[in-house]
């Protein structure tokens, strides 16, 4: 039954750009996988060690300007940059944990937020690297062999691509004994010192892992909407992770994707119907009603019910 | 063997160890008792890295504890328990133990994200072990529920399992009958023996004196953060010193 079912998932995602050919559609569930390997990144971080970034938009940016700017300026492969650009996001992830992960809990919410801060104001003054508040326009698409990944449906496969991995990804080190390790210091801190988990290397492992993926998250939408400029550092980014993480369900593997989706899609299909003090209202109504009824997130609500009956 | 040589440890203006020197003999039951307050629970602290000691050392086997995280501690084999039930509240009874075999498993980041066959051995051999620890601590009825959801005699016995997979040489237990049964403290006895017979050392806090009296092989009383007495359990329960403290404690 849940193979059938992943099987027809897995057809169904394949096959999207077929049968869902409106380019407008196709560009929301793209950015919907773009937040989705985002909001994968974070739940790393929240949901299983129990640490709040609210700088996450900080790793996000950095991907994208790294990606950007290797590209544009020193004509990187796309192939070369991606990695590249997970790889500096992951860098100020290891700085960011080693700096902050020593006080933890508000400190680190604070650290997170000021860095973030850093980021965004070195983006909009340093005109000579970043060209300022102008932005990088021109990033170029992704090459693949003779094609170029300029279309809205080859693009989609690529994000698609990103998707998997970073599932996979997530999937195997959750289940792995880092991911317990994780898990064990949001449960219990002093216990899981107690049997050999190193506090440190591990809050700082998961730092540089939910950093790299955001790095790469931000390199896709780089290369997606060709053009990198401060806003990608904009708190309702990382807030918008927040909620996608919290609302799907932190703690699980399907929740970010799911919450992704949902709000990714969601302020779309309001603008199209009415105006935007009421999708401001309908989406803070619908925030409530999910914190409300289901605390823990949509995902861990489905799997309940479907264990009782 | 572990030692603890003229350890003092300070809160503010309360010396809560004053000068505490012990060893303890590999293989045994050594049971560490006092009235509250005494500096049992600041001892395991100290041994096990949770407190720098103002003064001292603890040493394993000829090399120095004192200094090292708690994690590092662990990894030479020195295992603790706590006094306050401390497990991780929303994982099953078999993942606690399972967190508690990490020492175990030797998986990185790169394996773990390559996944690779090797991994796929080591995870089996873990949940076999995470299962036999569950059997052994007698909490197999109870494998798959949420440790948090267990009554507190349980959670305590999930504690030993989650302790025992970090394959203690030295075994601290803080209080581990604490709030139990009578049967469950016959039973903690029975697994804190065998845990001995299997070749640990083990460390023990505990107020129950018929439990103390029971196991023990060696008997450390501490008063005021101070040793005031050392010996066989038969020779204790005659000192006249620990006469004193115990009925000094009971009137006060
Ligand atoms: N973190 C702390 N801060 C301040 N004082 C402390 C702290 N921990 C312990 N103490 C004090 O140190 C002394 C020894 O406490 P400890 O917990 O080691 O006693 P104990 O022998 O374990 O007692 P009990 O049998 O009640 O568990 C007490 O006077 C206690 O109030
Ligand atoms: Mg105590």
């Amino acid at each position: 039954m849940r193979r059938s079912g992943r099987a027809v998932a897995a057809l169904l995602a394949l096959t999207l750009p077929f049968w869902l050919a409106n380019p407008y559609v196709l560009h929301v569930v793209i950015m919907a996988g773009i937040f989705g390997v985002l909001a994968l990144s974070l739940n790393l971080l929240l949901g299983y060690t129990g640490q709040l970034s609210l700088g996450h938009a900080a790793f996000f940016g950095i991907g994208a300007y790294t990606s950007a700017l290797l590209t544009l300026r020193l004509e990187w492969s796309f192939w070369v940059a991606l990695p590249a650009a997970a790889t500096a996001a992951g860098l100020a992830g290891w700085c960011i944990g080693r700096l902050a992960l020593k006080l933890r809990g508000a400190y680190f919410v604070l650290v997170t937020i000021s860095f973030a801060g850093v980021v965004s104001l070195v983006s909009i003054n340093w005109m000579d690297l970043t060209n300022g508040p102008l932005g990088l326009p021109g990033v170029p698409p992704p090459e693949l062999g003779p094609w170029s990944l300029r279309t809205k449906r080859a693009y989609y496969y690529l994000v698609l691509a990103a998707v998997a991995a970073s599932s996979l990804a997530c999937k195997r080190l959750v289940g792995s004994r880092i991911g317990r390790a994780f898990v064990a210091l949001r449960e219990n801190e002093s216990l899981a010192e107690s049997v050999g988990v190193d506090v440190t290397h591990y809050l700082v492992l998961a730092a540089v892992v939910s950093a790299g993926l955001a790095g790469m998250a931000g390199s896709l939408y780089a290369h997606y909407t060709r053009f990198v400029s401060p806003e990608v550092f904009l708190f309702t980014y990382t807030v918008t992770m927040v909620i996608m993480v919290v609302a799907g369900g932190k703690g699980t593997l399907a929740g970010p994707l799911v919450g992704a989706g949902l709000f990714t899609a969601l302020p779309e299909a309001l603008r199209a119907v009415t105006s935007w003090q009421w999708q401001m209202l309908a989406y803070g109504v619908l925030l409530v009603l999910l914190v409300f009824f289901l605390p823990r997130g949509i995902v861990p609500a489905l799997t309940a019910v479907r264990r009782r009956s | 063997m572990l030692a603890v040589r003229d350890v003092a440890v300070r809160f503010g203006g309360v010396a809560a160890l004053d000068g505490v020197s012990f060893e303890v003999r590999p293989g045994t039951i050594t049971s560490v008792i006092g009235p509250n307050g005494a500096g049992k629970t600041t001892a395991f602290n100290t041994i096990t890295g949770y407190l720098r000691p103002t003064r001292g050392e603890v040493t394993y086997d000829g090399a120095r504890l004192t200094g090292l995280r708690p994690s590092a501690i662990a990894r030479r084999g020195i295992v603790r328990t706590f006094q306050r039930t401390s497990v991780f509240p929303a994982l099953s009874v078999v993942d606690n133990v399972r967190v508690g075999l990490h020492l175990s498993g030797t998986a990185g980041l790169l394996e773990v994200l390559l996944g690779r066959r090797r991994l796929r051995d080591e995870e089996t051999r873990l949940a076999r072990q995470a299962d036999e620890i569950v059997e052994f601590v007698g909490l197999r009825h109870r494998r798959a529920e949420i440790a948090s959801e267990l009554p507190y005699g349980e959670q305590r016995l999930v504690e030993l399992g989650v302790a025992l997979a970090a394959g203690p040489r030295v075994l601290l237990l803080d209080e581990p009958g604490a709030g139990m049964s009578a049967p469950e403290k016959g039973v903690v006895s029975g697994l804190i023996r065998r845990i001995r017979d299997q070749g640990a050392t083990v460390l023990l806090v505990e107020h129950d004196m018929r439990m103390v009296m029971g196991i023990s092989d060696t008997v450390i009383v501490l008063n005021g953060g101070r040793v005031i007495a050392e010996g066989a359990p038969a020779a204790i329960q005659a000192h006249p010193d620990v006469i004193r403290a115990y009925l000094g404690s009971a009137s006060a």
